[in-house]
């Protein structure tokens, strides 16, 4: 393994000095971080923990309504949260559907929204790979892609973004607090990752040395608390990341959808938020038949990248079943399969 | 190696017969406690760490490795390269017998597949040595590869699997088929596989002068010595190989292979104690796996769903430096009734590790092929699966007309369906589901495995203070091998388990032969068997023989080893304990040695095998195509059974391992630089506790005199063959979309709404 210094700083203003400096990466879980730095991906020089952190650990409302999730707080702690479970309960739903049980308990929230793609050719240091060094090519463009982006990709790359995390809370109009050299400032998630282009390299906005240090929902995406879900398709029921997932939340008035969210993960090297089909929602009743066009409306500009057409169909399929069971109301309890089309199937007891 | 300190809960303590008892695993303390030590958990005093930098080409050779920039990385004590090495003996390209695999042990600089050894880093740290290896960068000269089934002109191999013809004949197929009412001719494709045990392969390689001290897992011991003996040119007295527990084998630590070779030749080269330890991706090439595989499965049957001809051909491939061919279309040879029948194999060289046996070698894969190809068979012929193969039930082994030693498949197919309430079943498939209208498939699948037996030696003992002691090199890969055999040699020392001190796991006890073929327990069974029988007779003549014991004179009637006495075979009151017939005698114990290998006269004469039959219920997402098995029961015939609670376990394991082939486990090989893409556990696919459903196992009686003294046929393997085919059934009568490329991906399901 490669020698690196290891910082442990007390503030956040030292936090954001030590990683600043080329070669410096902040440190939460690590649960991607370390197989990245394992396998020779990620040659880092400095290392800068900032699990020590005062104060990133907290789950707060705030007055104007809207919740404050410190960038520590732990991925099971957050959706074993029961107050942010019923408010949020698609997000719950998502963070229960994402990696194992044990990951879930080291991983944090603000590690989760910047983990790296898990494109094969990324992780094999003898491939080429664009994102990983600037230039020098996409093996997986030609090679197994199955599981690659059908959204936003670019000949450059055509990775996905593989949070479940993110997808809901990119529906709900999360914003991400982050400090850094010049200060506070706060950004949309939806700003945060960046769609590849030619410089697949730069996968966020984040400066060096800034430092996300929560993530806040506003007010208003409480009001979808009784019809919101995730739904997750993998190979299989735990451990694997999403081939295609969905985010749906309605808010229901008078039998007609007021207001909807919809985003995919695993399409896209971000979570993709699918305003389009949102629009063609708003004011018309929750029939199949609107799911369905807002389906054909939130993949009308997917294109495969390789042997992935299937993904296009799995992906409008997937929009019109978490449009279902949005609209079916959000279940009193998560199910023990969180986000698992079987999640209606008796015998498991947790994923 | 500290004394292992097995233990039995005291619900356990039993008296009389042993074997047949549900006991928990002896070792299950030691193990729950982090007490078994592992290869790896030894560190001898100056013990250096050695890592293998592997080839990320798979063809071509190696130009340079910057050995200067790895030797300057603080701790870093040696690089052995193929300029700077220790020199073996004999070549290692040499197959010296059949069991001999060639090796990359730095030989040359030549590359013939992704991840095999190019150099080894020998260090004070293990982050030294790792980051050692990364600094070598090595350059290659890079060759085009060869990848997949097609990758170049195919031939027929001299031999498959073990020594197996490449192509059997009964009768005249081709005119079975042309006189067939009802045919299909379907070809179905098992992709590459990989061990994955959950310990790597390890060794801790200890020079003292031209002493070898080794702690290695193995499936093998002697095969292993032999194997070191030759390569380092040392007589096999001169090395102790250690291998008390393994992390799981399945086949990939049978036979030597080239990073354990590295392992002592490092501990050689810089002459202090050295530990290698294979990475997880590093195990996707050296260390063997199951070649891919494409079956050709050609069927007739007549009017009344008989079989008219079975054509079963297989395509797989070997690497382009040894032979290991899968021997999947023998599958075909003893299950259904066909009077015509032809097994046939080719084979393509690819870039690749050379294949080896995984886990039920050429019966897994030409399993799901062959029952997958009965299930169509049975729907082209408007029958009931379980209906289908009852009218072709082999009354005779088909391909070699041979009676079968004993074959309760009927009883597994009866028990095996009424558990799972297969009467309920539709015959025609997309009829069933469930309150969430998810589509219900029930599939099934004919499991056997033959039941094998080698050879094996124990050395049984009999103390005067009324203990006895048995000794056999054998090995425990997480089956249960300390428990099973000690339940064994209980009963063939008329003791409790309590009072037998049983040693395995060590090259310095009599040679157990291979845990493999799922013969283990049958072989040093079998080895174990003879000693307890010896040692009892010496133990008896010593009281038949002497007019104070009041045995004296039963040497005629024979005598009965029970308790920690022999008592007269006519006269149950008459007898006296082990501890009074020893001390009269004046000796302090008294040894015997055993020997187990298969009857040649009785294998002449029967078709011996294992058999089950799994019943699945798969459960799929009508629109998205996710799959969930809900549902599996499995009924086994297979001979005595030693320890239910063991073999209810193997065979768990195998029906899980037969799921993961249906549905999950492929290793993707990229098409052009030939790299596996997913060398670790969280890409390469197994089912985790969730995919698994509750399963229900059926251990069918069966009595056989014929396979060995024990009556014991082995359960290691035959848990995956049924399974797999049943589980794929099963997704077929849910959607009905017949998939014939494993694992069965959601993709191949998005077709139908």
């Amino acid at each position: 393994m490669k020698q690196f210094e290891y910082v442990r700083p007390a503030t956040v203003a030292e936090a954001i000095a030590a990683a600043a400096q080329p070669g410096a990466t902040y440190l939460a879980a690590g649960t991607n971080l370390l197989d990245l730095m394992k396998g020779n991906v990620s040659r880092p020089d400095r290392l800068v923990d900032v699990t020590h952190l005062d104060g990133l650990d907290q789950i707060e409302r705030l007055a104007d309504g809207s919740l404050r999730i410190g960038a520590l707080v732990g991925n099971a702690d957050l959706a074993h949260d029961a107050e942010f479970a019923k408010a949020y309960p698609a997000v719950a739903e998502a963070l229960l559907a994402g990696a194992s049980a044990q990951l879930r308990n080291a991983a944090t929230v603000g590690g989760n929204l910047l983990q790296r793609t898990r494109c094969a050719y990324f992780y094999d240091t003898a491939s080429r790979c664009n994102k990983r060094e600037a230039g020098s090519g996409c093996d997986a463009r030609d090679g197994e892609n199955r599981t690659h982006a059908v959204l936003g990709w670019s000949d450059s790359c055509i990775a996905t973004h593989p949070s479940d995390f993110c997808v809901p809370l990119v529906a709900l109009d999360a914003v991400v607090e982050i400090e850094g050299r010049g200060g506070r400032r706060e950004i949309a998630l939806d700003e945060l990752h960046r769609l590849p282009g030619n410089t697949p390299e730069r996968e966020s906005v984040l400066a060096p040395g800034d430092l996300i240090v929560a993530v806040r929902l506003p007010a208003a995406a409480r009001g979808f608390a009784a019809h919101a879900r995730y739904l997750k398709v993998r190979e299989r029921t735990s451990y694997a990341f999403a081939i295609v997932s969905a985010a749906a939340a309605l808010r229901i008035e008078n039998g007609k959808i007021a207001e909807a969210r919809l985003a995919l993960g695993g399409v896209a090297a971000k979570p993709w938020r699918a305003r389009a089909a949102e629009d063609v929602l708003k004011g018309v009743a929750p029939t199949a038949d609107a799911f369905q066009e807002a389906a054909w409306r939130a993949l009308a500009d997917a294109k495969p990248s390789g042997d992935n057409a299937y993904k296009i169909e799995l992906a409008r399929r997937i929009v019109v079943r978490a449009l279902t069971l949005a609209a079916a109301g959000t279940p009193a309890r998560i199910p023990a399969l969180p986000a698992s089309p079987f999640a209606s199937t008796s015998g498991a007891i947790h994923a | 190696m500290p004394e292992l300190n097995l233990t039995s809960a005291p619900a356990h303590l039993r008296h009389g017969s042993s074997i047949g008892q549900p006991l928990t695993r002896r070792d299950g303390v030691l193990k729950v406690k982090g007490q078994a030590t592992y290869a790896a958990d030894n560190h001898p005093p100056g013990m250096l760490f050695a890592v293998i930098a592997a080839s990320s080409i798979a063809h071509g050779r190696v130009t340079s490795l910057d050995v200067a920039a790895a030797k300057r990385h603080p701790g870093v004590v040696e690089v052995m390269t193929p300029d700077h090495k220790p020199q073996l003996a004999i070549d290692p390209e040499i197959k010296t017998n059949p069991f001999v695999f060639r090796m990359e042990v730095l030989q040359s600089n030549e590359v013939r597949y992704a991840n095999q050894p190019i150099a080894v880093v020998i260090a004070e740290t293990l982050e030294a040595a790792t980051e050692g290896a990364v600094l070598l960068a090595p350059r290659y000269e890079t060759l085009p590869a060869l990848v997949g089934l097609d990758a170049g002109k195919s031939y027929v191999p001299p031999v498959v699997g073990v020594g197996n013809p490449t192509e059997n004949h009964l009768g005249d197929v081709d005119a079975g088929l042309a006189a067939a009412d009802k045919k299909i001719d379907a070809i179905y494709e098992t992709p590459a596989q990989y061990h994955n045990a959950m310990e790597p392969h390890a060794i801790v390689a200890h020079w003292d002068g031209d002493r070898l001290q080794i702690d290695m897992p193995t499936q093998g011991l002697m095969l292993s010595l032999a194997r070191v003996a030759e390569l380092f040119g040392i007589a096999h007295d001169k090395i102790h190989i250690r291998s008390p527990f393994l992390g799981g084998g399945f086949g990939s630590k049978g036979l030597m292979a080239g990073p354990p070779a590295l392992g002592i030749m490092a501990a050689k080269l810089v002459g202090r104690p050295v530990k290698l330890v294979l990475r997880r991706e590093q195990m996707y090439g050296p260390v063997g796996h199951r070649a891919p595989t494409r079956q050709r499965l050609r069927i007739g049957a007549d009017v009344e769903g008989r079989l008219t001809a079975l054509d079963h051909h297989a395509r797989t491939v070997s690497s382009t430096f040894d032979d290991f061919y899968e021997p999947a279309a023998d599958a075909s040879h003893t299950l259904y009734a066909a009077p015509a029948i032809r097994t046939s194999h080719d084979a393509v060289r690819v870039n690749t590790g050379t294949p080896l046996f995984m886990r039920a070698p050429g019966e897994a894969t030409g399993s799901i092929a062959l029952e997958s190809a009965i299930d169509e068979m049975a729907w082209t012929c408007g029958m009931d699966p379980l209906a289908f193969r009852l009218k072709n039930y082999a009354e005779v082994e088909p391909i070699t007309g041979k009676p079968f030693s004993s074959k309760a498949l009927r009883a597994c197919y009866d028990q095996g369906a009424a558990r799972f309430g297969w009467a309920k079943r539709s015959l025609q498939p997309r009829q069933m589901r469930d309150d969430a209208g998810l589509l219900v498939g029930w599939g099934m699948g004919t499991a056997t495995f033959p039941a094998l037996m080698f050879q094996a030696q124990a050395r049984a003992v009999i103390r005067r203070d009324g203990s006895g002691a048995m000794e056999i090199g054998a090995h425990d890969m997480g089956q249960g091998a300390w428990t099973a055999l000690a339940q064994i040699a209980a009963d063939e020392l008329g003791l409790d388990i309590e009072r037998v001190e049983f040693k395995a796991g060590s090259s310095d006890l009599p040679d157990a032969g291979i845990a493999g073929g799922s013969a283990h327990t049958a072989t040093a069974g079998a080895a174990i068997h003879s000693a307890g029988a010896a040692v009892i007779a010496k133990l008896a003549d010593l009281a038949t023989g002497d007019e104070r014991s009041p045995l004296f004179g039963a040497g005629n009637t024979g005598v009965i080893a029970r308790d920690g006495r022999l008592i007269r075979r006519d006269d149950e009151s008459r007898g006296e304990s082990y501890t009074e017939i020893l001390a009269r005698a004046g000796v302090a114990e008294v040894e015997a040695r055993g020997t187990g290998a298969p009857n040649p006269a009785a294998m002449e004469e029967y078709a011996m095998h294992a058999h089950g039959a799994v019943f699945a219920e798969v459960k799929v997402d009508p629109e998205l195509g996710q799959i969930r098995v809900t549902r599996m029961v499995g009924a086994f015939a297979a001979g005595r059974i030693v320890n239910p609670h063991l073999v209810k376990s193997q065979l768990f394991g195998g029906m899980i391992w037969g799921l993961s082939f249906a549905l999950h486990e492929e290793a993707i090989t990229d098409r052009r630089s030939g790299r596996i893409m997913n060398a670790n556990l969280g890409e390469y696919h197994i089912p985790v506790n969730a995919d698994v459903p509750p399963l229900d196992v059926i251990t069918v009686e069966e009595h056989d005199p014929h396979v060995n003294a024990l009556g014991i046929k082995g359960v290691g393997e035959i848990g995956i063959t049924g399974s797999a085919g049943a589980v794929a059934n099963a997704v077929w009568h849910a959607t009905g979309v017949r998939v014939r490329r494993f694992p069965i991906r959601i993709e191949e399901l998005l077709t139908q709404r």
